[in-house]
């Protein structure tokens, strides 16, 4: 027992140094093994106050730029309004409760990260406001990425540019689809994989959202085909997009509540079970 | 004593802040991004207390991926260097680095300039491989420490020399 005491006292910092080691590397791990299984997020009181006093300072830089993307968005909107040949026309209903099959809710980015091969946004709105996990965001031009964790007050966003995404996608055309992900390279482009070589694609074609999830709704641009590249091996074409988004610089983002996601999610549970 | 303690932590809280705030929105080229706030590990005393080292290296690494949502790869990468230190001090600085009084803040000199290199160069090369995980970008990872640990290094030798005015 005496030795025992007296070996621990000896090698106390080589103990405790394996100790945080083991700790801190199954942090890593883990973070890089699961899907949302983050306990260190950025989507708490600590480092979601102190990004939002940071990005309410940083705001005021570019009120001009925001500015302008809501008028063009505005504008847009306001054409899809007058060019509606009939204003009288009864709105087709999706169910027969009378509601939307989607809600929105409005937030802003205060941290955004693009620099390495797994990131994450955080935005102002969490729990509070009905944001759960696994909720699609988008903005006016194209998807941003899913809700990964939640808090009270803010939520951590996996960024389309992460290695670990895979949102279904679709050509916009042909309804041919395939999955998008994302290499690491760059910030502008992200690949679409597992395309059928039967589809008919050129270069400038849009990619959009598919209908098979349930995060996204159906016809969400993405980006525009860049480059095609054909492998002899297999029967699937790999894609390079380029998004519409700009990543670098976001302000206002859309958070996609789907009413009827439950009801799918459950339909595909049973199917298993039997 | 009291006032070396008071003189760290403030350094911690400092160091931390700075780097969340400025330098964590650096991304020069897509590639180069640098971690200043090492310069805690780097500044701790020469004689102080190991342990305490090792546990608030940990702590500052643990707040930095509570910050950029890495999960554990800065805590990782602090850690090993707070337990390596002691061995780069023997590198840089010869063996009875002990019994002599080294400040690392004073005039650069190619002991100080070595131990610096070697300490941001063991901490960058750990974060990137822990980033990317994944051994297939071996390549990008090198190419990444190697910009990093220039700008690293640049802006630690700026900041100690502006804390650290020369007295003479």
């Amino acid at each position: 027992m005496q030795q025992i005491f007296n070996f621990m006292y000896k090698n106390s910092n080589r103990l405790l140094f394996l100790l945080l080691l083991g700790i801190s590397l199954s942090l890593t791990i883990q973070s890089h093994s699961f899907h949302r299984s983050k306990i260190i997020s950025s989507a708490n009181f600590l480092s979601g106050g102190v990004y939002e006093r940071v990005n309410n300072l940083n705001e005021y830089l570019n009120l001009k730029t925001q500015n302008e993307a809501l008028a063009l968005e505005n504008a847009k909107l306001k054409s899809l309004l007058f060019s509606k040949k009939d204003t009288t026309a009864v709105k087709k209903l999706d169910s027969l409760k009378g509601v939307k099959p989607d809600d929105i809710v409005v937030s802003k980015v205060i941290h955004n990260s693009y620099n390495v091969y797994e990131n994450y946004l955080t935005l102002n709105s969490g729990e509070k406001d009905g944001i759960k996990p696994d909720m699609g965001v988008i903005n006016d031009l194209g998807i941003v990425g899913i809700i990964e964790n939640t808090s009270p007050k803010y939520s951590t966003v996996i960024s389309i540019l992460n290695k670990r995404t895979q949102i279904n996608a679709k050509i916009k055309k042909s309804n041919h689809f395939g999955s998008l992900n994302w290499n690491g390279k760059s910030t502008g482009f992200v690949q679409l994989t597992d395309l059928p070589r039967l589809a008919l694609i050129k270069i400038g074609d849009t990619i959009v959202t598919g209908g098979q999830s349930v995060i996204f709704p159906e016809n969400i641009n993405i980006g525009t085909i860049a480059k095609i590249y054909r492998d002899k091996q297999t029967n699937f074409y790999t894609l390079d997009i380029k998004l519409f988004n700009d990543m670098t610089n976001l302000g206002h983002v859309y958070i996609i509540k789907r009413k009827d996601r439950e009801e799918i999610i459950n339909l595909e549970k049973r199917k298993k079970d039997e | 004593m009291n006032s070396t303690l008071f003189v760290n932590i403030s350094r911690f809280i400092l160091l931390l802040a700075i780097q969340i705030i400025i330098f964590n929105n650096m991304n020069f080229l897509g590639y180069i991004s640098p971690f200043p706030y090492i310069l805690f590990i780097i500044l701790y005393p020469v004689n102080g207390n190991k342990s305490g080292l090792v546990a608030a290296s940990f702590l500052l690494g643990i707040i930095m991926d509570l910050f950029s949502n890495s999960g554990g790869t800065h805590a990782t990468a602090c850690l090993v260097l707070a337990y390596f230190r002691p061995s780069i001090f023997k590198f840089a600085f010869g063996l009875s680095y002990e019994y002599q009084t080294i400040k690392l803040n004073d005039v650069l000199t190619p002991q100080r300039f070595s131990f610096i290199l070697l300490s941001v160069v063991i901490h960058h090369f750990t974060l990137f491989l822990l980033e990317a995980f994944q051994l297939s970008f071996i390549l990008d990872t090198l190419i990444t420490t190697l910009l990093s640990t220039l700008f690293t290094i640049i802006i630690c030798i700026i900041i100690i020399y502006i804390i650290k005015p020369n007295k003479r």
